[in-house]
């Protein structure tokens, strides 16, 4: 733990001026890292700050244009997964790679056996993942499904894998994006056992708070450069912030709301799944002037529920209520008619069409109105002086509204979707997961348009898996947990720990029993 | 190696990789020729006077190229929309046999009322015959490149039952051929004497309509929408099911244009080698094109060209014909990589 005190211990992990161009993009330029033994590094970063492929240098699935690497004192040969593996380096990946058929001993000591082997010395691979589960908190049964283990469970798995080919150096990947605040405990845990027993961890992550929780010392990237590197006691949270974003973090202020009357409800509605969870007869309310956050582990019916009022997922059962009148049939059409402003998920697939022009894009909901079209022709001039507004509106960086937009920032593409959907004002907002993968400044940007269309009397429903986000934003905070809905709660109201209890399902309807 | 994306092909690129195709085309073909034993120079400049070098020879690949821009139209605009549409052919036939059902003397009308109704009746036979696949896909999920591609034995078996049956002309000597059309359905020459017919003008007319519907209006709009990204139209509320029924009515009708102007303009009746494959050709010309419109009427001429042209020089030099099946598919490999080079950079690791 005490490694940055303890200036003898060994270094087991020396990165040398690696540097990794993408065509004209340089994604990592000449970053050096070391990590002693028993040592926690965090790598700070925003999204596209070059963490990522940082480790992917280091792990040998890309090679770097410059660079050396040096594991134990031995050079690691670039590109090669199997020497940075035999070198003792382990890595555990955002998204899991398992085999969902086959069971966890299955999946540890898979591929650390001939394959010819009959006898997989199943009984020796036993105890030995026992003994290393109950040593550092890693508790799962080896002989469980992967298919029927919670993402927690599989998490431990990954990192059972790692120690079992004996890793001494373990790298996660933003671990705890996937986890509720219960499990990132449990997890921090595990991890203070590690270096205890002499690991080192290299930690990714772009959240402060969990950085200065779990880290001996920080490395913070930003644009694909070393913007600095210090010991994590002797740094406040707002230096390592203005390291990662390069300037003054932007601050939101929401203030009070004035809570008007329901202009959107959903009445005991239910859905198939959608990839996740399905809607099990859920009912909510969405009021004028208010956010209101919905907050849950991924996976748990919040694609559902975001495409159920985008109008793309049909209910199977159950009802919309907009301004208090039933709609009778639901659907993208009747959606924006009844004045829905929806941002979804994914921009690349389902908000923007890539290979069409920015004006093309933004009057994809409004093309046939008299405004953009006359007797099945459209009018090209409204469509590019529509784009111009939006663009300097919401301050897009774009090179023309002739431009594909494909060539656009994810931060300028989101922006462009927020024109599109607040056009004509609209007083029901979907904003589903709208600031994913976006740097500081558009996220900060992103929050102010939804806390300005709150403060005009729109209704507003924030899904997001990003607590952080949902805390700071939302005037009411639902839980979803295997499609159903928890009781809201007002601002405040509950802890990060009582809201990580309701995202395992504690205390929601029947999801109680399931997460036993 | 790994394909990285290019952010925008620069101008330089998207003329010389076309070019570069062309050139691969040429020195491809120039082996094969030269192992047929003939010299390439002698083969190509007689390709190019067989295609183009004489009053006649213009006039003749005009005449080809003609069907060819309407099946080239047809597959570029259903390609547009990501509805694979590989039964050009049989939409052809059918836009045929309408053309003979109607064209023979059922209806008397003067040619100014006839030909209309003609062309509508055929375009509307071609229309269904594709919008059937169209619903299965949209409804069923069934893949229309394996309905549209089949359908076309079937059709093609039943325009040959017809042809053994009622629309079989007595007066044929038993051949199975239909009976002429009247002179009142017949389009007209364009130069006196010669084969090239009005066709090649409705031809020129229809890609410039496309042109405008793909360009200018909501229905172009929402096609293209589509074919780019049908989730995301879906999601603006472009009612995408919609959009590809109507898609598969123009593409079946232009694909039948192309039967009505060869049997209307040029054949006089309809035979089972009414079209040497120019359905399946029409993919061809659709892909040269870029699937453009526009395009499509200059991929049409150069195609027709080659055949042309091929014919022509293996009359002369002792090289077969087939040399223009192989230019011709040559192209269309050498302009598809091409266009995958204008758009992605190829890594090495």
């Amino acid at each position: 733990m005490d490694a940055s005190r303890r200036p003898e211990a060994e270094t087991v992990l020396r990165l040398s001026g690696i540097t990794k161009r993408f065509g004209s993009l340089v994604a990592n330029d000449a970053i050096s890292l070391t990590l002693k033994r028993g040592e926690v590094v965090a790598l700070l970063g925003e999204n596209g700050a070059g963490k990522t492929t940082l480790m992917n240098i280091l792990f040998g699935h890309y090679t770097a244009d410059e660079g050396e690497i040096e594991a134990f004192g031995t050079p690691l040969p670039p590109g090669d997964p199997h020497a940075a593996l035999a070198a003792g380096i382990g890595m555990v990946h955002q998204h899991f790679t398992l085999a969902d058929q086959m069971t966890v001993l299955e999946n540890i000591v898979l591929g650390t056996r001939p394959i010819w082997s009959l006898n997989l010395g199943k009984a020796n691979a036993r105890v030995r993942i026992r003994t290393l589960a109950s040593d550092y908190g890693l508790e799962v049964d080896p002989d469980r499904m992967i298919s029927d283990l919670s993402v927690g469970e599989r998490q431990r798995v990954e990192i059972l894998k790692a120690l079992y080919r004996e890793a001494r150096i373990l790298i996660l990947d933003e671990p705890t994006a996937v986890l509720t605040p219960m499990e990132t405990e449990a997890l921090f845990a595990t991890l203070k056992k590690l270096v205890a027993a002499g690991l080192s961890v290299i930690f990714i992550s772009h959240k402060l708070g969990e950085v200065q929780s779990v880290a001996d010392r920080v490395v913070v990237l930003r644009g694909g450069k070393l913007a600095g590197e210090r010991v994590t006691d002797q740094a406040t949270r707002r230096e390592l912030a203005e390291l990662m974003v390069g300037g003054q973090l932007p601050v939101n202020e929401v203030g009070p709301a004035s809570p008007g009357e329901v202009l959107f409800e959903l009445k005991n509605v239910s859905t198939r799944g959608l990839g996740g969870s399905a809607l099990r007869n859920i009912s909510m309310q969405l009021r004028g002037g208010e956010i209101t956050g919905l907050a849950g582990i991924s996976g748990n019916g919040q694609a559902a529920l975001a495409a159920l009022i985008a109008g793309t997922l049909e209910a199977r059962d159950g009802d919309i209520v907009v301004h208090g009148q039933k709609a009778s049939r639901w659907s993208p059409r009747a959606a924006l008619a009844n004045g829905l402003g929806r941002i979804p998920e994914d921009r690349h697939a389902t908000g923007m069409i890539g290979d069409m022009s920015v004006a093309e894009n933004v009057i994809s909901e409004a093309y046939r109105s008299p405004r953009f079209s006359r007797l099945g022709f459209l009018d090209w001039k409204a469509a590019v002086r529509f784009a111009d507004d939006i663009i300097k509106a919401y301050d897009v960086k774009c090179p023309s509204p002739e431009a594909r937009v494909r060539l656009l920032s994810g931060g300028n593409m989101q922006k462009l979707i927020l024109g599109r959907a607040l056009d004509g004002d609209p007083d029901v907002i979907l904003a589903s997961q709208p600031t994913r993968g976006l740097d500081v400044g558009a996220v900060a940007y992103v929050h102010a348009r939804l806390i300005e269309a709150r403060d005009r009397g729109a209704a507003v429903l924030l899904i997001s898996e990003d607590l952080d986000e949902i805390q700071v934003l939302s005037d009411r905070i639902l839980v979803i947990h295997r499609g159903h809905l928890s009781e809201p709660s007002s601002r405040g109201e509950l802890t990060v720990m009582e809201l990580g209890e309701l995202m395992a399902g504690h205390g929601i309807e029947e999801g109680a029993s399931d997460a036993a | 190696m790994r394909l990285e994306p290019r952010a925008t092909p620069s101008a330089a690129a998207t003329i010389l990789w076309p070019a570069a195709a062309i050139g691969a085309t040429i020195v491809f073909s120039s082996l094969l020729v030269m192992i047929a034993g003939a010299s390439p120079f002698t083969v190509f400049f007689l390709v190019f006077k067989g295609a183009a070098g004489s009053q006649f020879a213009l006039v003749e690949t005009l005449t080809r190229a003609t069907p060819l821009i309407f099946t080239g139209l047809a597959v570029a605009v259903a390609f547009r929309a990501r509805l694979w549409n590989i039964g050009a052919e049989a939409q052809l036939y059918l836009g045929a046999v309408m053309t003979v059902v109607l064209g023979t003397g059922a209806v008397t009308l003067p040619s100014a009322g006839l030909i209309p109704l003609i062309m509508l009746a055929a375009m509307l036979t071609g229309a269904l015959a594709l919008l059937g696949p169209a619903i299965l896909k949209t409804r069923f999920g069934v893949d229309e490149v394996v309905t549209t591609l089949l359908l076309n034995f079937i059709i093609l078996l039943f325009v040959s039952m017809l042809l053994e049956g009622i629309l079989k002309d007595p007066m044929g000597l038993g051949w199975p051929q239909s009976k002429r059309v009247i002179a009142e359905a017949q389009l007209p020459r364009l130069i006196q004497g010669k084969r090239l017919h009005f066709g090649f003008i409705l031809a020129i007319v229809s890609a410039i309509i496309v042109w405008v519907i793909m360009k200018k209006t909501v229905l172009g709009y929402e096609m293209r929408a589509v074919g780019h990204n049908a989730e995301a139209a879906r999601f603006a509320g472009i009612p995408v099911n919609r959009v590809i029924a109507k898609t598969a009515l123009l593409s079946g009708g232009l694909a039948a244009l192309a039967g009505f102007s060869e049997v209307a303009g040029l054949k006089g009746n309809l035979t089972l080698d009414l079209s040497p494959g120019y359905g399946y050709t029409g993919i061809v010309v659709a892909m040269l094109a870029l699937l453009n419109p526009l395009g499509v009427i200059a991929a049409a001429i150069f195609v027709a060209g080659i055949f042309v042209g091929a014919d022509a020089m293996s009359r002369s030099a002792n090289v077969p014909s087939y040399i223009a099946e192989v230019m011709v598919a040559t192209s269309l490999l050498t302009m598809v990589t091409a266009i995958m080079l204008m758009r992605y950079r190829v890594r090495w690791r």
